[in-house]
């Protein structure tokens, strides 16, 4: 049996997607606050290697470097909405590029894993 | 506290501290300018200890397999050994051999390098004046087009370097250039693709550039030069532009202020109209150069308005930053 990331279409999947959702976190109104004023290629690069963890990929994410990394934000007010709000992007991304709904509903099964983590809890 | 050894004495450097910083607190004098990674004037090499891969970001492999690195980007967590590189491994020296004035703030420069000083259009340099004070400016000549090396220096209030430019530097006297760096350059592969260059102020110099370097190999696709500044007197080489564009069909220039005065000018943001260009070009390239904040903005709404961020070439001109030491 094939892995979730090899379905997908692994480091390629991640390259098509990782602009496509970058463009809907900036330009989304619950979320794109927090983006504000960051270094766009650093921001990518943290991305590509959230979308590779999510999709099942091999990764180096730790609990506690979420936890580390999303600090400065649950400061500013970071809560479970923006976590929602993230997912829910993560999805129409993928649903556009023609991710099977079963997939999609993995890939945020594992996006949700690291919420406690992100949320500093 | 990671230690730091230099010169045979050592320094304890707070966590999240730079070399650079830490270098210029206990009293060692090391050249520097942007403190953002951008000019290499804090240039060094380690001898013994683990880089942090952000020190050496935007460095030749060359240079960083040789334990070259950027002293303002280095915040170590081990111990590391470092000393100052043979600077003439790594500056050329040049003469000065012309001063235009392009417009009132804008001083164009002619250098001769001795020997070979590789370098593509669109890249920039650092210009090291004798005691040790040095800034970066774009490199808008183009190599076997233009004998010289060619740079428009814009004068800054109170600038120390532009300043000296303007009133003091003459034909003949000595200046060192580090070596060319960055990636703000033209591409063959672009060859049918449309250009979108994008300036403010001296933000035109690596454009010019890249235009005639785009125009020497064959470009085929269109290019839209926009050139912004404050009022008329912000623009320059304006007759020459406007030549090129009367000669190539293909070249389209258009300038923008936000105050005309009493000229014909066109008003308008230089990126608002940049945005109202991308939706008639085929297979855009976007080149943006000048004041960071300008840059950075356009790259982010050229990216949300569907453009690939690798085909988005930024270059923000960092200012100097305020409390430079000199190596003299």
């Amino acid at each position: 049996m094939t892995s979730l990331y090899e379905r997908i279409g692994g480091a390629q999947a991640v390259d098509l997607a990782v602009e496509n959702f970058y463009r809907k976190v900036l330009t989304d109104d619950r979320i794109s606050h927090f983006f504000d004023g960051v270094d766009m290629d650093a921001q990518i690069a943290k991305q590509k290697g959230f979308l590779t963890m999510v999709f099942g990929g091999p990764h180096s994410y730790t609990g506690q470097n979420m936890r580390d990394g999303h600090k400065h934000l649950v400061a500013r007010g970071l809560n479970d909405s923006h976590v929602d709000a993230v997912i829910e992007l993560l999805g129409q991304t993928l649903a556009e590029l023609g991710v099977a709904d079963s997939d999609i509903a993995e890939i945020a099964a594992i996006a949700n894993s690291v919420r406690d983590d992100v949320l500093d809890r | 506290m990671p230690q730091l050894h230099f010169n045979g004495t050592a320094i304890e450097l707070p966590p999240g501290q730079s070399v650079l910083d830490g270098l210029l607190e206990h009293g060692h004098a090391i050249a520097n300018s942007c403190r953002a990674g951008a000019c290499q004037a804090c240039l060094m090499q380690a001898t013994e200890g683990d880089l942090p891969p952000q020190a050496q970001i935007g460095l030749k492999p060359t240079q960083a397999s040789q334990g070259y690195f950027l002293a303002c980007q280095c915040r170590p967590e081990k111990p590391l050994s470092v000393r100052l590189p043979d600077m003439a491994e790594h500056r050329h020296a040049a003469v000065v051999t012309e001063l235009q004035p392009l417009s009132e703030q804008v001083m164009a420069v002619s250098v001769r390098p001795e020997g070979d000083y590789p370098y593509r259009p669109g890249q920039y340099t650092t210009l090291w004046r004798d005691d040790g004070l040095g800034r970066s400016y774009s490199l808008a000549s183009v190599p076997g087009v233009d004998a010289e090396l060619r740079f428009h220096v814009r004068r800054v209030p109170n600038g120390r370097f532009s300043g000296w430019v303007f009133d003091q530097l003459r034909p003949g006297q000595r200046i060192d250039l580090q070596c060319a760096t960055g990636d703000c350059v033209y591409l063959p592969e672009y060859g049918d693709d449309d250009l979108l260059l994008v300036g403010t102020a001296t933000g035109l110099a690596p454009l010019y550039g890249i235009l005639r370097e785009a125009l020497r190999q064959g470009h085929r696709g269109a290019i839209h030069l926009l050139h912004g500044a404050y009022d008329p007197q912000g623009l320059y080489l304006r007759d020459e532009l406007g030549d090129l564009a009367d000669r190539h069909p293909h070249i389209h220039y258009h300038a923008a202020v936000l105050e005309a005065g009493d000229s014909d000018v066109t008003v308008a943001q230089v990126d608002g109209l940049a945005l109202e260009q991308l939706s008639g070009l085929n297979n855009p390239v976007a080149y943006l150069c000048g004041a960071p904040d300008f840059v950075q903005g356009l790259r982010k709404r050229l990216f949300l308005a569907g453009m690939a961020m690798n085909r988005i070439h930024a270059d923000a001109f960092l200012p100097a930053a305020a409390n430079t030491a000199s190596t003299s």
